[in-house]
C-alpha cells in the first residue's frame, strides 16, 4: 500500500515539471502551428544557468533561499531572451515558409543549444549543490521529501497564473486571438508579432523554472539533460492534445503518474524479467499509443477543436 | 459622376496588385467621402476582395496609392490601422469561434485604451444587438451564421470605425437575415460612418450605397450613382440577372 502511494507521490512530483515543460510546446504549437523541438534544451539552459548562479553565490554568505531566488530568476531572464531570440532569428522568417522547414529549423536550433551548453559548461554531469535542507517527512507511510512539496507547489502557481493570464486578460485573449485566426487577430489591432514573441517567452520562462525544479531534485545536470525531458513533455503534450493548455497540464501528471507506476510495478510484473530501468519505455509506448489510437489527444487538440 | 463636395476619406489612385504573376488589381482608381456608403460590385474574381485586402494592409501593392485621411498607407503596418478608425469585417466574417461574444466584442476594441468608455459602448452594442447580450457568455462559434454576422458587425463598432469595410455580409445567409444585417449597415450608415460595401447581391448593396463602383477582371469599368445603375441596362443584364 505505501509503495503505491509512494509511487503515486513520485509520479506527481515529476509529472508536474512534464506539466511545466509541455505547457511551452502547446502554447508556441497553439498559436503558430509548430513543434519546437529545441524548447527541451530551454530547459536544460535553465538549469545551467541556475547551477552557475548557485556556484558563484553558495560561498557568498547569502542566505539559500535567496541563493536559490536570485538563481532563478537570472535563469528564467536568461530563458526568456533566449526563446524571444530563437523565435526572432529561426522561426519568425520561416513563418510563411513549407511548414517542414520550421521542424527542421527546430532540430537544427537543438543541436546548436546542445554543442554551445556542452562547449560552455562541458560534457561532465554537474552535480547541483544542495541548497535548501531536503528532510523528509513520512506521509501515510510513504515519503515525501519537502524540495517535492516546493516543486509540486511551485508548479501549480505558475499554471493557475498561466490560466488566469490566458483566460482573464486583454494579453491572453489576443494570445487565444491569434492562436484561432492571425488575419483576424490583425484586423482587431493585434501585432502578432509581439504576441508570438510574447507565447515563447512565457514557455521559455516556465521551462527555467522547470529545468530548476529538476536541478534540485536530481542534484545533476548535464548537457545532454533537455534532450529527454523534451521528447516526454512533447508526449505529454501530445497526450492531452496538441494546443490544448489544460491537456498539456492532465498530460504532464499523467504521464509522471504512467511512468512512475510502470517503473514501480513492471518488475512484479513481468516476473521479475524487466527492471525500473525501463522507465523510459513507458513514455514512448504511450507516445505511440495515443498517436495510433487518438491523435487529438486525451482533451482534444488545437485541431480537434477547430473542427 | 457625382464630384464629392468634401474632402476624401480614402482615396485610391492607380492601385495595382499582382500575385504569382496574376494582375489581380491593374489600376483602379476611387474615393470615399465622409459619411458615405459605397457599393463595389462584380463578379467572382473581379477583384472587390483583393481591393478591400490591400486598403487594409494584408497584402501588399504593387504600385498606386491609397490615402486615407490625408495619409498614405504604404508603410502603415496592418495592425495599427484600426487605431486610424479603418475596420475591415472579412468575408467570412473573421469570429473567433473558441472565444466567448463578449470576448469577440471586446477583441473589436483591443485598439483602444479609453477603459471606461469601452463599457459604455459594450452596453450600447447589447442594446442595439439584444441577440448578443443574451448569448454574451456563449462561444462564438455556437452562433448561427446570422447571429454570427451581427457579431462581426457589433466587433467592428466597438472599434469606433470612421470606414467600416464590409466584405459580402450577406453570403451564406437566409434572406431574412439577410434584411436584417442590410437593415443594421444603413442604420451604422446613418450614424455618420463611412461604409465600403462588396457584394456579391448587386441589388442589395445598391439599394443602400448612395454611390456604386462596377469592377471587372480587375479594373472598375462603371461608377456612377446607386440609382443610376440600378436602372442603367448594362448593369441590370449583367449582375441584377433582369
Amino acid at each position: 500500500m505505501d509503495t503505491l502511494l509512494q509511487q503515486i507521490i513520485n509520479g506527481y512530483v515529476q509529472g508536474s515539471v512534464y506539466a511545466m515543460v509541455a505547457l511551452g510546446y502547446t502554447m508556441v504549437y497553439g498559436i503558430l502551428g509548430l513543434i519546437n523541438f529545441a524548447h527541451g534544451e530551454i530547459v536544460m539552459v535553465g538549469a545551467m544557468v541556475a547551477l552557475s548562479v548557485v556556484q558563484l553565490l553558495i560561498n557568498s554568505g547569502l542566505p539559500p533561499q535567496l541563493v536559490l531566488l536570485f538563481s532563478l530568476i537570472i535563469s528564467v531572464s536568461v530563458c526568456m531572451s533566449l526563446g524571444y531570440s530563437i523565435e526572432r532569428i529561426a522561426y519568425r522568417p520561416l513563418r510563411k515558409a513549407p511548414r517542414l522547414a520550421p521542424l527542421i529549423t527546430a532540430i537544427g536550433v537543438s543541436i546548436v543549444l546542445q554543442n554551445l551548453a556542452m562547449i560552455i559548461w562541458g560534457r561532465e554531469y554537474l552535480a547541483f549543490p544542495p541548497i535548501l535542507p531536503n528532510n523528509s517527512h513520512r506521509f501515510f507511510g510513504a515519503i515525501i521529501t519537502e524540495v517535492q512539496i516546493l516543486i509540486v507547489l511551485v508548479a501549480l502557481i505558475m499554471m493557475g497564473g498561466l490560466l488566469l493570464l490566458v483566460h482573464q486578460t486583454r494579453l491572453g485573449c489576443a494570445m487565444r486571438a491569434v492562436a484561432e485566426n492571425p488575419t483576424a487577430a490583425i484586423l482587431m489591432g493585434v501585432n502578432t508579432n509581439k504576441v508570438i514573441a510574447i507565447t515563447f517567452m512565457l514557455g521559455s520562462g516556465l521551462a527555467a523554472v522547470a529545468g530548476l525544479m529538476i536541478s534540485a531534485r536530481y542534484g545533476i545536470v548535464h548537457y545532454y539533460m533537455g534532450s529527454i525531458l523534451g521528447l516526454k513533455a512533447f508526449t505529454a503534450a501530445v497526450l492531452g492534445g496538441i494546443g490544448n493548455m489544460r491537456g498539456a497540464m492532465m498530460g504532464g501528471l499523467l504521464l509522471g503518474l504512467i511512468e512512475s507506476l510502470g517503473a514501480g510495478y513492471i518488475g512484479d510484473l513481468s516476473g521479475g524479467f524487466l527492471g525500473s530501468h525501463y522507465q523510459d519505455v513507458f513514455a514512448f509506448f504511450v507516445l505511440i499509443s495515443v498517436l495510433i489510437f487518438r491523435p487529438s489527444g486525451l482533451f482534444g487538440g488545437r485541431i480537434a477543436e477547430r473542427a | 459622376m457625382t464630384i464629392p463636395e468634401l474632402k476624401p476619406l480614402l482615396h485610391v489612385c492607380d492601385l495595382k496588385v499582382s500575385y504569382g504573376g496574376i494582375h489581380a488589381l491593374k489600376g483602379i482608381n476611387f474615393h470615399i467621402a465622409p459619411g458615405e456608403l459605397i457599393a463595389l460590385i462584380g463578379s467572382n474574381g473581379a477583384g472587390k476582395t483583393t481591393t478591400l485586402k490591400a486598403i487594409a494592409g494584408l497584402i501588399p501593392w504593387s504600385a498606386g496609392k491609397i490615402h486615407y485621411r490625408d495619409m498614405s498607407l504604404q508603410h502603415v503596418a496592418a495592425h495599427q490601422l484600426i487605431r486610424e478608425g479603418l475596420a475591415l469585417v472579412p468575408e467570412g466574417r473573421g469570429v473567433f469561434a473558441q472565444l466567448t461574444v463578449e470576448e469577440n466584442l471586446r477583441m473589436g476594441a483591443y485598439s483602444r485604451s479609453d477603459k471606461s468608455t469601452i463599457a459604455n459602448d459594450l452596453q450600447d452594442i447589447y442594446g442595439l444587438f439584444p441577440r448578443l447580450a443574451e448569448r454574451h457568455m456563449q462561444l462564438a462559434g455556437t452562433l448561427s451564421g446570422g447571429e454570427q454576422q451581427m457579431m462581426a458587425l457589433a466587433r467592428a463598432l466597438m472599434s469606433r470605425p470612421k470606414l467600416l469595410m464590409l466584405d459580402e455580409p450577406s453570403m451564406g445567409l437566409a434572406p431574412q437575415m439577410i434584411a436584417k444585417v442590410f437593415e443594421t449597415i444603413r442604420n451604422i450608415s446613418t450614424q455618420g460612418v463611412s461604409i465600403l460595401l462588396v457584394e456579391q447581391n448587386a441589388r442589395l448593396a445598391l439599394e443602400v450605397a448612395q454611390r456604386g463602383y462596377v469592377m471587372e477582371r480587375g479594373l472598375i469599368t462603371i461608377s456612377d450613382n446607386a440609382a443610376n445603375l440600378l436602372d442603367s441596362d448594362v448593369v441590370r443584364r449583367a449582375y441584377l440577372g433582369d
